[in-house]
């Protein structure tokens, strides 16, 4: 019986973010979607393990929750005229003709992306409403209270409801700029999960998985978008990575990871989603990074690498953002390419002190310099700079390796 | 486990809410200045003063045309406020304002429009013509 009940609940979870989406937009409004949802649950966990899960359990969900919904809201009279109520029980809004495709879990990805809520807000709405995670569990991954994770929601629905934000994909001249709003916040729940800032597990695979869930459905949503297509392609190749990235509790860098250990069904869809977004020929900041992983996950040994491909890519991403952490990361590579001390030069320039980032490429050039005071003073500040337990670990070995 | 297929995908089909049609919302839109204006108002010179009141009728002009508009004005600076407690026995009349702050509200919008992507498009033009930050705020229904 108990695994009947964990089979409703992972059906539940993956039909969680169509199920509100769809209600919402029926219902027009999230917390009674949530109610819903949330009766449907307890009635499918009642059924399905002696009934028998049903032959299409979204569709069933959907309709048992809309039915709930209804009979609240006749009982309740929530709604301000009977007629209002009316136009909803029999909802058949005609199609308008648009020239964006859409579905409901992308327009809920919009609302919770808005830029009216506050961006932290923007992470936890869409993990609570479009991943279906609990408000414990996200308030678990970001390390803060159980009260004020739920308050921050529960704030922000306010927020939605009171202020009218639009259930809706924005305007094709809008576009371009509130995708780039949704992409921020799939790519901070991803790398969140990837490089977890807290002291407690390094590597938080239930963000990173449901990140790339998110970035799917907004590929399949968007597919001539390649900006989407790009962070996907980039959470793709960064996570078929992850097994080989922590070995005894400590983190592995890329030159040092055992390659056997990638998954090489994920590298060939990731590959093939980098050729489909750089034949649009739209650059943009997801799809380099992506290249630049591509071309990683192309080389079979590290001294494989062709890193004058990745230099030019990096070229090309200053084009585009020429931020001090890109320029960090374009150093990384023209230490392979033209020498550490050149490298050195600059990061040297850099105003990055501080940043964990910085101080381990300065670490790691100094070593290869033979600098080896210089070094260890870096990798010291790197283990101050940085919580994740993993990296620390990694920092503290190199660190003790220097000669 | 067997999912509905993305049918939306096909032909990209759009559907309103039901909520988008029925309903409008108004919304504040306040713009705070300089409590002490100089000689220009908050502006720098009367060009610029000029420029921007020419901006904003137009700006105006543009909301009544879309049916947006519900009610705007500038308002005499601060010092010309007085404030009436009322709650006691005799009303209490002071001088000045209600809050002595450094910025105050120096005018507002009172627009009635689908929702708040419509309201920020038009917080974005006002701040523009009138050379002030805008705060959006949905009224709690209107008398």
């Amino acid at each position: 019986m108990q695994q009947d009940t964990t089979a409703v609940e992972r059906v539940f979870r993956e039909e969680y973010g169509r199920l509100i989406a769809a209600l919402v937009r029926r219902f027009g409004d999230i917390d009674i979607a949530e109610e819903a949802a949330g009766e449907a649950l307890v009635i499918a966990l009642e059924k399905w393990p002696v009934e028998g899960t049903p032959a299409n359990p979204g569709g069933w969900l959907t309709v048992t929750a809309g039915n709930r919904a209804i009979d609240r809201i006749r009982r309740e009279k929530l709604r301000d005229t009977k007629h209002e109520a009316a136009h909803m029980i029999y909802d058949d809004t005609p199609h308008e003709p648009t020239g964006v495709i859409e579905d409901d879990r992308l327009r809920l990805l919009f609302t919770c992306c808005h830029p009216a809520l506050a961006p932290e807000a923007r992470v936890a709405l869409t993990l609570r409403l479009l991943g279906g995670l609990t408000v414990p569990e996200i308030a678990q991954a970001f390390l803060v209270q159980e009260a004020t994770m739920g308050q921050r929601i529960t704030r922000a629905k306010k927020k939605i409801a009171a202020a009218n934000v639009p259930y809706r994909v924005p305007e094709p001249a809008d576009l371009p700029e509130r995708l780039g709003g949704v992409l921020t916040v799939l790519f901070l729940v991803f790398n969140e999960g990837y490089l977890a800032t807290g002291d407690a597990e390094p590597i938080r695979a239930e963000l990173t998985g449901e990140a790339i869930r998110l970035a799917r459905i907004l590929h399949t949503l968007l597919p001539d978008e390649p900006e989407a297509t790009g962070l996907l392609a980039l959470m793709v190749l960064t996570e078929a990575r992850r097994r080989s990235r922590l070995a005894g509790g400590q983190l592995v860098t890329l030159d040092e990871q055992d390659r056997g250990g990638w998954d090489r069904a994920l590298i060939a869809e990731g590959h093939d989603l980098v050729r489909e977004c750089l034949a649009i020929n739209r650059p943009g900041r997801y799809q380099i990074l992506a290249a630049i992983n591509a071309v990683h996950t192309s080389a079979p040994t590290a001294a494989d690498t062709d890193w004058s491909q990745v230099v030019a890519l990096y070229d090309q991403l200053t084009r585009l953002d020429p931020s001090p952490i890109v320029a960090l990361n374009r150093a990384v590579a023209i230490a392979e390419l033209d020498g550490p001390d050149v490298a050195l030069a600059l990061v040297d320039r850099l105003p990055l002190e501080g940043y964990h980032a910085w101080h381990v490429t300065r670490a790691d050039l100094y070593r290869r310099l033979g600098r080896s005071a210089d070094a260890r003073a870096e990798y010291d500040a790197a283990i101050a700079a940085t919580q994740n337990v993993a990296e620390r670990a990694y920092l503290t070995r190199k660190r003790n390796e220097l000669v | 486990m067997g999912t509905a297929p993305f049918v939306v995908l096909m032909n990209g089909g759009r559907r309103t809410a039901r909520t988008e049609e029925m309903k409008m919302t108004q919304y504040l839109m306040a713009v705070h200045g300089p409590a002490e204006p100089g000689e220009f108002g908050s502006y720098g010179s009367r060009e610029e003063m000029e420029e921007s009141f020419a901006e904003t009728g137009a700006f105006n002009d543009r909301l009544k045309a879309d049916g947006y508009w519900l009610f705007a004005g500038g308002l005499k600076e601060v010092s010309t406020a007085t404030v009436v407690d009322g709650q006691g026995e005799t009303p209490v009349v002071t001088d000045g304002p209600y809050l002595e702050t450094k910025e105050a509200l120096g005018g507002f919008w009172v627009i009635d429009v689908p929702d708040l992507d419509v309201a920020l498009k038009l917080a974005a033009e006002a701040s523009k013509a009138c050379r002030g930050k805008v705060e959006v705020r949905p009224f709690d229904g209107l008398a």
